[in-house]
């Protein structure tokens, strides 16, 4: 919004801030299990705050539930742990409200695709600015191994003893088609892709989001290793010609059987719904200029009398 | 119809003028005919006269057509409800005579559109019937065809000249209304408003005429309910808010969308009821307190996350213009029946503040009051209002903007340390940092809803989970601390107190006002305050011997309402008695009346057994 001059943060003093540390920018030992591929999120979390020199207030961290989702409380920051499947709409608002934040929002496939479905759809096309990363595993794992809106067919669930057979969500294709700008693909497996992908989202004026495959080794060990060449599987990048412009293109390579491609399967700019209100916003008050907030009320009250 | 003197040759130019000190008038039609904008100019109009004014409406539920009427009391003196009946009543259709004719009083006076409406000859010796062929006459004056179009700027014109309103500023009124749409459209209005002004009847000419006010009315604001919410937000300092379409919240969600830009705010529309309560917790825990609101089943839909706000502890606003329920219930009626779910909706113990609003000056207050309280507090705030209060168009004395207005520009400083839910804070409140401060020690607050330490950490301790829960509840008793005890609207003590709440309260004022008069007196209290409770009521109670809680909702299977049902938990006092009604209209002052003399009968019955 046209304010975010008063929201700047008052001069530090002078001498220059030194880079956070990875021991001040890390909080709570995670609680996840053993060999989970959270892990490896959170340590490029903490990579690209060094890398990008983010200071600690600059930081924002939000979270809905979920295994993944318990990310805010791992990181020496800002952050809030939401409802469950609601933190891209606690996100926007942070977002929509305090432009001089960059926001992060991290969540599972539970959060993200099935209790949190709407928000994905809506967040995606309205073109919030923000980075999102999904956790993806394929099962719930939080409450212990129930079929999750992305558990591939024939996936023996407690709730699917006989093998899941609901249809599959493609997150690649739900973004793309609900009008994300930003669309890319990654693995806890591949540590520098990831953090590669993080840093274009975060990079991108709009709503960022990364599908990461995050396998969840206690409830669907070996989920991806076709995608893991130290399990045996291969690491297919998209390939170079790709032009992640093209809608399209974009939706062919989402439809790639698994393990499928990784990396940025589509990019486009568009204004981001923060620009589009705060344009709004800095309209209507040039009609008010030099006005102080009650004189532009007392000028609507002279109007109902 | 209030007559201070019978009749008095020497005021207006018609000799049969009467002096009235206030008259209800009832317009009955069709939802598109405009009824709406008659009601509005007669309330702008009294807002800028001496007359006090309220008015009601009703609109029907379905998008467009069907019937649609609009209720205007206008009084010199203090008007406290929209009045039970009707002294005047214009009907555009057969069906609006046949529907609304019971609401007009005996001897009352009918102005019927005789090109739709057939007399019934039963009626004709109980009301005094004017016909007049407003649908051809307005065509006649304005030209055309757009027959529907500008019928109700002519019969405004007919209501000018029967209260002999003050005809330039009429005028002036329907000028700034339709400027904005061009001279020929100004013209076109003026042209059905003089013609029906000027229109050559003894029966209608200079019938009334109001008598002055002793009191100065002169710097007024007239407004709805909805809009007084909505401009109250921003007076506070509110820059931010979102929500879904919903009747009847829509118009502060709409209002809130084209002002808020104009401060350097925004409101968004989400895609539904979960999403809006969220963005606004969001922006809230950005820093400044943001509003969200909605109306029946809307508000249950925000329950979990208004829950996550009392446990984390982020100031929040939720309106709520309540409607008939349960479900979809009766979008268009009105109803107090969300008491309950405002005060206890969801899961877990979660103490919020709920505030109500008892009229549309009130619904300004209330809505600043509400963002103080949240953000002084962190702490949601639930602001009720109802589709009455909603609807409704009353003239108040203009707010003094310049002192009242809050900046609430978040407050970045940087700060040695925060602990974000610190069980050692005086009044129990911790303050919300938002993201953004810098904390000098590097130990960063993790806001949540899952239990936690003062750090914000989870933690399922036993000791924690008490100390966090009394926290979260002391601070509420720390605000009832400093609430206003209520006053008692009439006698100081007696033999019945009537409590409501809400709408109900204008009528409640009303009947302490008539019950006077007749020698079964009562006195009223309004509770704007109903969690936490104020101060302070268990001594009023002690002044009388009974207490009737009268609101608009069930009495439920133990036979008492909601806020019945609150008071009776909190005071334990067997003398609480609930008077309720579920027929999703407002309270009229002879119901009011009625019920508490039953009630009193019954009790004596049982004492006299």
């Amino acid at each position: 919004m046209s304010d975010s001059a008063t929201l700047e943060a008052p001069p530090q003093d002078a001498e220059e801030r030194q880079p956070v540390t990875k021991k001040e920018i890390t909080a709570d030992h995670p609680t996840w299990c053993p060999g989970c591929g959270d892990f490896s999120v959170l340590a490029i979390y903490y990579k690209l705050i060094q890398k990008r020199n983010i200071h600690h207030e600059k930081v924002t961290t939000v979270a809905g539930i979920g295994c993944s989702s318990r990310f805010p409380y791992f990181v020496q920051a800002h952050g809030a742990h939401y409802i469950h499947g609601r933190a891209l709409s606690f996100a926007s608002g942070v977002s929509l409200s305090r432009p001089d934040l960059h926001v992060f929002a991290f969540g599972g496939d539970g959060d993200a695709f099935s209790i949190g479905g709407n928000h994905f759809m809506h967040t995606a096309r309205k073109n919030v600015k923000m980075t999102y990363v999904v956790m993806d595993n394929f099962v719930y794992g939080l409450t212990k191994k129930q079929t999750s809106p992305t558990s591939p067919l024939g996936f023996k669930s407690k709730t699917d003893n006989w093998g899941a057979f609901d249809r599959p969500i493609n997150p690649m294709k739900l973004a793309i088609s609900a009008g994300a700008t930003f669309v890319a693909r990654t693995s806890h497996t591949n540590p520098k892709h990831l953090l590669e992908m993080m840093d274009l989202a975060m990079d991108h004026d709009g709503f960022g989001f990364i599908e990461c495959l995050s396998e969840c080794t206690e409830f669907y060990a070996g989920a991806f290793d076709a995608s893991n060449p130290r399990k045996g599987g291969e690491y297919l990048l998209v390939p170079e010609d790709h032009d992640v412009t093209d809608e399209a293109a974009a939706y062919k390579l989402a439809g790639e059987d698994f393990p499928g491609k990784f990396g940025v399967y589509y990019q486009v700019q568009r204004p981001t719904k923060n620009a589009l209100e705060a344009g709004v916003s800095d309209a209507a008050k040039a009609k008010f200029e030099g006005k102080k907030d009650w004189e532009v009320l007392q000028t609507t009250f002279n109007r109902m009398k | 119809m209030s007559q201070s003197a019978a009749t008095g040759d020497d005021i207006g130019s018609g000799s049969q003028s009467s002096r009235i000190s206030e008259a209800v008038i009832r317009i009955a039609g069709n939802s598109q005919d405009g009824i709406q904008s008659i009601g509005g100019f007669l309330a702008r109009l009294a807002g800028r006269s001496e007359q006090e004014v309220m008015t009601m409406m009703t609109i029907p539920s379905t998008i467009s057509g069907g019937p649609s009427i609009f209720q205007v009391r206008l009084g010199s003196g203090d008007v406290l409800s929209a009045g039970d009946e009707a002294d005047v009543l214009l009907a555009f259709y057969q069906h609006s005579y046949e529907n609304h004719i019971s609401n007009l009083r005996e001897g009352g006076i009918l102005v019927y559109d005789s090109d739709h409406v057939e007399p019934n000859e039963e009626w004709l010796d109980k009301y005094r019937h004017i016909g007049i062929a407003i649908s051809s006459l307005t065509v006649e004056a304005i030209g055309g065809t757009a027959r529907d179009k500008g019928k109700n700027i002519y019969a405004l014109g007919l209501i000018g000249r029967m209260f002999n309103l003050n005809l330039e500023k009429l005028e002036r009124l329907i000028n700034e209304r339709f400027a904005a749409k061009g001279e020929s459209v100004v013209k076109t209005a003026m042209d059905a408003f003089q013609s029906g002004y000027r229109y050559q009847s003894d029966d209608i000419t200079n019938l009334f005429e109001f008598t002055s006010s002793e009191v100065d009315r002169s710097n007024q604001v007239v407004m709805s309910g909805n809009e007084a919410i909505g401009y109250g937000l921003i007076a506070a300092g509110v820059r931010f808010g979102a929500g879904y379409p919903i009747t009847p919240w829509s118009d502060i969600m709409e209002l809130l969308r084209r002002e808020l830009p104009k401060y350097g705010g925004s409101f968004i529309q989400c895609e539904d009821e979960i999403a809006s309560v969220s963005m606004a917790i969001g922006a809230s825990y950005g820093g400044r307190v943001a509003v969200t609101g909605s109306s029946g089943p809307g508000i249950s839909l925000k329950t979990e996350a208004i829950g996550w706000a009392v446990m984390a502890e982020v100031p929040l606003v939720v309106v709520d213009i309540q409607r008939g329920g349960p479900s979809t219930g009766l979008p268009t009626n009105v109803e107090q029946s969300d008491l309950n779910i405002a005060c206890f909706g969801g899961h877990g113990d979660s103490p919020r503040v709920v505030l109500a609003a008892a009229n549309v000056e009130d619904c300004f207050y209330t809505a600043m009051e509400a963002v103080d309280i949240a953000r002084r507090y962190s702490v949601p705030v639930m602001l009720l209002s109802d589709q009455a209060i909603a609807t409704r168009i009353e003239a108040f004395d203009e707010p003094k903007l310049e002192e009242i207005c809050q900046d609430l520009t978040p407050d970045l400083t940087p700060t040695p340390t925060h602990k974000p839910y610190d069980l050692e804070t005086k009044i129990g409140a911790s303050r919300h940092r938002a993201p953004g401060t810098r904390i000098e020690d590097g130990r960063y607050p993790v806001v949540t809803g899952l239990e936690h330490d003062e750090w914000g950490h989870p933690s399922a301790s036993p000791d924690l989970h008490e100390g966090m829960t009394h926290k979260r509840r002391n601070k509420l008793n720390a605000l009832a601390d400093e609430l206003p005890i209520p006053e008692v609207y009439g006698a100081d003590s007696g033999e019945v107190l009537v409590v409501g709440w809400g709408s109900t309260t204008g009528p409640l004022y009303e009947a302490v006002e008539k019950s006077g008069n007749n020698g079964q007196a009562i006195s009223a209290l309004k509770l704007r305050h109903i969690s936490p409770l104020p101060k302070g009521l268990e001594e009023i109670f002690s002044r009388f011997k009974k207490i009737y809680v009268v609101e608009m909702n069930d009495g439920g299977v133990h036979g008492y309402g909601q806020l019945a049902g609150v008071l009776r938990a909190r005071f334990a006092d067997p003398r609480i008695r609930g008077i309720n009604k579920t027929d999703a209209l407002r309270w009229k002052v002879w119901e009011i009346i009625d019920r508490v003399n039953e009630c009193r009968n019954a009790d004596a019955a049982v004492t006299n057994a």
